[in-house]
This record gives structure tokens, C-alpha cells and sequence, in this order.
């Protein structure tokens, strides 16, 4: 047994190539070939289509630098993505806990299948038919004022708050689907054991079961902001003029202003400034998990 | 500290009775055990004690003040899991603190009473390390701490040693004695262990499909068992049956069985006696018989199993084998086939009324 062991150490990766190298060609053919295209693009003048001119420039990053529309854009993408990451937590972990804690047997997959929804629709179909809802005369505005003595007006659409709506929608499942693993793992005797300590429900949470459930927490964070901080289709759409982010201006680079040198090195700025978030982010979320 | 009393407690899952109009009642500071089969209710009786459950009907008071309307957190009480439940992701300090620190005690309070729990479990130098870098006692131990340090009125334990190996379970009961002595708090212990629960306590309670069968200090019950069920679950007896006479029985083969304690079952009556294996004599029937035992059966040794200091025979005897326990003396050895007269005392036969 333990020369078997040593014999498949000695070895070491050289049994294992057959095995990853389709995994490897192909992660080079999906990932790897279209990303140094891209990166090879943001350093053009112009694109080589149709026997135009082009040479090498840095222009398309020093614009970045030059325009302050998109450092301001930039920040108002990190800080879409942050509101939508805090409303997913706010949403996602109570009906995560709701599910893994309180709910058992049918009720919890009903309930489940609901929260997992979203994912399975259409996106477009998802953010058309918020605009339904939300618009004036929608079905939001309806359904209030049928309840209501009073009349009101509500016109959430091409807003901001509208962008949140849709963004959050599409993205909570990640939030509940991350946090109902970890909180799932966690053996209800130490909630038990919590109370029989003293502390009250509230206490248990706040110093056994949001601690334990950080790893969750955090995956779900990353796994939402990323994304949003660069999306085009929910402030497009249910945004209008006030969906004017940096993710839109990227995609009006590659499908109607056609400068995908200037699209392609504003996504990698966009990357490098996430990347260093992330990495500044990890000490401390590492110390709270 | 306060005693517990459990009065008429019955709890349903369902149609199924985990426990069945329960009365008993926890002296303060004593040193209390619950013992009986899987799924006799143990838990449940545990948990509607400590408030993560309720009882359909009856009442709990502890320290003479009911409970019913009294969430956990509110009872005072100490509890150890099974599992331990130490929380992973605090240190074995702050895991002890914990009790004292939701109840918003002086950061210098709290480091003076945490290092002393850690002293009284021999666990004082461990505080900076992580559950996951613990031994099993040593997790019990922390857990033990932990559950003490609040200073509850009450300590209840759920199988606290089941995980430990033999010789660490041992120690671990003079330690758990030991500290129970020592702050001197009413403790209720569920094992499924009975030596366990003759070794450590005061007193024992056997439950069985949610019901009391008996309770008592542990030499009444194993001398004076009133069920078979008792009788057999907490140590080892040989049962006959037969019809009551007023002294004793008679079985079926017309022997009698004369018995001198136990329930006094009218004559007549269906009844019971038992019998300890290491009250009875064995002998090859040369010797005279002893009038102080006048009980007699004859039979026949189908197996000897030697153990150490005693030996185990099984004695073949009308279709029935009984067990009986000699001390090794190094004297002499029956073999197996041999005929053997089995006598013992009226004083050691139980007299038990039949179910
Ligand atoms: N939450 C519950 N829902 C349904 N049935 C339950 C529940 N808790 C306990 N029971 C049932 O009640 C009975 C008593 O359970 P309990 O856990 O008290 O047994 P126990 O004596 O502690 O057994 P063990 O020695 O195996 O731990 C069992 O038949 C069990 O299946
Ligand atoms: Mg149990």
C-alpha cells in the first residue's frame, strides 16, 4: 500500500497529462486566443480590417488617463456594483438562512426552485419584463394605485433605482445559492449550543452564524460584483439616459462606434482595477472568515 | 444551583410517544444519570430541559421556578453535546468566553474566569489553540469549560463520552466526578453506557419507549430491580419464570425458588425472579450444601469463558442457560460437560411481578 503510494508520487504529473491536456488545448483555444487578441488590439491605432493603416499605440490607454468621462463612469460602475452586491447580501442571506435553517422537505425545494428561476430565463426576457413592470402605467404602477386610496405615480423606469432592480434580480441567486452551502454545513447543535450559552437568537447570528457563513458570503460577493461592476444590458435597457456606465461605453466601443482598440484597453483597465480591489479585499476578508 | 422537576412531561413526534408522562425528580447538586436503549427518549427528555424543546404537557421547574414560558437563553443552564458543538472558528479561549462575553462581562472578568475553567479541565495552556487542534478529550474537556463557566444552575450532558476510546473514557468520568464534586452543580448525564452510570452516580433513571421503568441510587436498582427489563439492562441476571407462593415461585418443573426481597407478588400470580451471575455458587455437588443458600438447581457447564480475574460459566439447566461468575482463586476448574449444583441465597433472588 505505501510502496503503491510512492511508486504513483515518484511519477509524479508525467501519468496525468493524456488526462489534462484537453482541458489545457482547451483552455488556450477559448480563453487564452481571444484574450491576447484583445490585448494585442488595445495596443493598435486602428483595426487591421479592410487594408487600413494601423501602427502600435498606448493612445487608447493615456485616453483613459486623459478623459476624466471615464475614471467618473469607472467609479460610478464600482459603486452600481457595490449597492447591487450589499442588496444582494441583504436579500440573499435571509431567504439562504430561511432555506437552509428553517424550511425542511417540500417546502424548502419549492422554495428553492423559485430562488434558482432567474437563472434559467432568458436574460433579456428577465430585464424586459421588469420594464413592464416598472414602467408608468406598468404593472407595478397599476397594481399600487387599485390598492391605494390615493393617486400615485410610479415611474421607475429608465432610472437608476430600475438598474438596481433588474441587476440584483439577475444576480441574487449567486448570493443565496453561495451563502445556503455554507450555512447548510453548519451543525445546528452550535446554534443550540449558542443559546444554551446565553446568547440570544440575534447574538447566535451575529457571533456564530455570519462568522462560519463568511466563506459563502464572500464567494457570493465575488461572483456578483465582478460582473456588475462591467454590465451593459440592465443599465442599457432599464437604465436609458441615466444607464450610462462604464460597461455601456465599452460595449458602444465594439458594436456602434467600432473603436475596439479604445473597448479593448478600457476592459482591461476595467480588469486590472477589479483584480487589485479583489486583492486588496482578500487580507481582510480572509482575517473575517 | 437548583434541582429540576420534570412532573407528567409527555412529548409526541407525530403518533410516536418519545416520552410518555415522565416524572422525575433532580435533586440539587446531585449527580444524576439517564440511561436506556436508542430512542428511549433520553434526548428528548434532555431538550425539553434545556428549552430547545417543549413538552406537549406536564411541567419542569427548575430551582423551583417553571419553565415553561422560559426561552434557553434565560434558563441558566450548561450544556455539553454529544458532538461537543465547539464553535470552529473561535480559539479554545474564546469558545470558553463565549457564555460571559454575550452577557457583556468586564474583558478583565471574563480572561480571570476563562483561565480558571481552563485550570479546573487541565486545559491552561491550550487557550490560543483552534478546536480542530484538539484531541477528542481534550475538545470534551473544552466543551466541559465552556458549558461551567456561566456558572449554570444546572449541568446536563448528552452522551458526553461516547466518542472517547475506553481507557480515555475512564479518566475522563474520575475527571468529570472530580469537577462535578468540585462545584458541586446538579448534573443530568445520558449514556447508554451502564457501567458508567453505576460508577458515577447518585442516582440512576432508566427510561424505556419514553417511560420511567425505574429510578433510584444505583445499588437499589441493581439490587432490587422492580422490571425484568431493569433487572437485565443494568447488569447482567439470570431470569426464571414461573407462578408466585408467597415466598418465591415455583417453575413450571415444580422447583421452587425461594426469594426474600423484591415486590411481594400475591400467590398464584404470574411473577419472576432474578438472579446476579456472581451470587450464585458453582460446585461439583461433593461438598455439603450450605443451608444459608437454599437455593438449588442442578445442570450441566456448556462453556467456560475465562477472563482474567473471573471466569464466566454457562450452566445448562432444563432448556435454559444461566450465567454465573466466579472469582479466579486458582483453585479448582470445572470443564465443560461437567454436572454442577448452582446455589444461592433467598437474600440475592428478586421477586418481580410479571409485565
Ligand atoms: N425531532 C424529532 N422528530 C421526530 N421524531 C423524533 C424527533 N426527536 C426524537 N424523535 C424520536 O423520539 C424517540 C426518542 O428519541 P431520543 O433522541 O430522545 O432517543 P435517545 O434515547 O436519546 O436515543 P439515543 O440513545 O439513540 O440517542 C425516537 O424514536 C426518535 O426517533
Ligand atoms: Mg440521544
Amino acid at each position: 500500500m505505501a510502496d503503491q503510494l510512492a511508486i504513483g508520487s515518484r511519477r509524479g504529473l508525467k501519468p496525468a497529462l493524456p488526462l489534462l491536456l484537453p482541458a489545457y488545448l482547451w483552455l488556450t483555444v477559448a480563453i487564452f486566443l481571444p484574450l491576447s487578441a484583445m490585448v494585442f488590439f488595445s495596443f493598435m491605432t486602428d483595426l487591421p480590417l479592410a487594408g487600413k493603416e494601423w501602427s502600435f499605440t498606448l493612445g487608447n490607454y493615456a485616453a483613459f488617463f486623459s478623459q476624466s468621462l471615464y475614471s467618473t463612469l469607472l467609479f460610478a460602475s464600482l459603486r452600481l456594483g457595490l449597492e447591487v452586491t450589499l442588496w444582494c447580501v441583504v436579500i440573499g442571506y435571509p431567504a439562504a438562512y430561511v432555506l437552509a435553517k428553517v424550511l425542511k422537505g417540500r417546502s424548502r425545494e419549492a422554495i428553492f426552485l423559485l430562488v434558482i428561476l432567474p437563472f434559467w430565463s432568458n436574460g433579456l426576457v428577465r430585464i424586459f419584463s421588469w420594464a413592464m413592470v416598472l414602467r408608468e402605467g406598468g404593472i407595478l404602477d397599476t397594481a399600487l394605485n387599485a390598492v391605494l386610496p390615493f393617486k400615485i405615480n410610479i415611474d421607475l423606469m429608465y432610472s437608476y433605482p430600475a438598474v438596481i432592480i433588474g441587476l440584483v434580480h439577475s444576480y441574487v441567486p449567486y448570493m443565496v445559492l453561495t451563502c445556503y452551502l455554507t450555512l447548510q454545513a453548519i451543525d445546528n447543535s452550535l446554534i443550540e449550543a449558542g443559546r444554551s450559552l446565553g446568547a440570544s437568537r440575534l447574538q447566535v447570528l451575529w457571533r456564530v452564524i455570519i462568522p462560519l457563513s463568511m466563506p459563502g458570503l464572500i464567494a457570493g460577493a465575488a461572483l456578483i460584483f465582478v460582473p456588475v461592476v462591467g454590465s451593459f444590458m440592465e443599465p442599457r435597457i432599464l437604465g436609458g439616459r441615466t444607464g450610462t456606465f462604464y460597461g455601456t461605453v465599452i460595449e458602444d466601443q465594439f458594436v456602434a462606434v467600432f473603436n475596439w482598440p479604445l473597448g479593448a484597453a478600457l476592459s482591461f483597465i476595467l480588469l486590472a482595477v477589479v483584480l487589485i480591489i479583489l486583492a486588496l479585499a482578500a487580507p481582510v476578508l480572509r482575517r473575517a472568515g | 444551583m437548583a434541582g429540576v422537576q420534570v412532573a407528567n412531561v409527555s412529548r409526541s413526534f407525530g403518533a410516536h410517544k418519545a416520552l410518555d408522562n415522565v416524572s422525575i425528580d433532580f435533586a440539587d447538586g446531585g449527580f444524576y444519570a439517564l440511561l436506556g436503549p436508542s430512542g428511549s427518549g433520553k434526548t428528548t427528555l434532555l431538550r425539553q430541559i434545556a428549552g430547545f424543546d417543549f413538552p406537549d404537557a406536564g411541567r419542569i421547574a427548575i430551582g423551583g421556578e417553571s419553565v415553561e414560558r422560559v426561552p434557553v437563553e434565560k434558563r441558566r443552564i450548561g450544556m455539553v453535546f454529544q458532538n461537543y458543538a465547539l464553535f470552529p472558528n473561535m480559539s479554545v479561549a474564546d469558545n470558553v468566553a463565549f457564555g460571559l462575553s454575550v452577557r457583556g462581562e468586564p474583558k478583565a472578568t471574563i480572561a480571570t474566569e476563562v483561565q480558571r475553567a481552563l485550570d479546573l479541565v487541565q486545559l491552561g495552556k491550550l487557550g490560543g489553540r483552534k478546536p480542530h487542534q484538539l484531541s477528542g478529550g481534550q475538545r470534551q474537556r473544552v466543551a466541559l469549560a465552556r458549558a461551567i463557566v456561566t456558572k449554570p444552575r444546572v449541568l446536563l450532558l448528552d452522551e458526553p463520552l461516547g466518542a472517547l476510546d475506553k481507557a480515555l473514557r475512564v479518566d475522563m468520568q474520575i475527571e468529570l466526578k472530580r469537577i462535578q464534586r468540585e462545584i458541586g452543580i446538579t448534573t443530568i448525564f445520558v449514556t447508554h453506557d451502564q457501567e458508567e452510570a453505576l460508577t458515577m452516580s447518585d442516582r440512576i433513571g432508566i427510561l424505556r419507549d419514553g417511560q420511567v421503568v425505574q429510578e433510584g441510587p444505583p445499588e437499589e436498582i441493581y439490587d432490587r430491580p422492580q422490571s425484568e427489563f431493569a433487572a437485565t439492562f443494568l447488569g447482567d441476571a439470570n431470569i426464571f419464570r414461573g407462578d408466585a407462593t408467597g415466598s418465591g415461585i415455583k417453575l413450571p418443573d415444580g422447583t421452587t425458588i425461594k426469594a426474600s426481597t423484591g415486590t411481594s407478588v400475591p400467590a398464584g400470580a404470574k411473577a419472576s425472579c432474578a438472579v446476579r451471575p456472581e451470587r450464585i455458587r458453582i460446585s461439583t455437588g461433593a461438598a455439603k450444601p450450605d443451608p444459608a443458600n437454599a437455593n438449588t438447581l442442578k445442570g450441566q457447564v456448556s462453556k467456560r469463558i475465562f477472563a482474567g480475574n473471573n471466569s464466566t460459566y454457562f450452566v445448562d439447566r432444563d432448556g435454559q442457560t444461566l450465567k454465573v461468575i466466579v472469582q479466579n482463586t486458582g483453585a479448582e476448574r470445572l470443564a465443560e460437560g461437567q454436572p454442577v449444583v448452582l446455589s444461592w441465597s433467598p437474600d440475592s433472588t428478586v421477586l418481580i411481578a410479571a409485565a
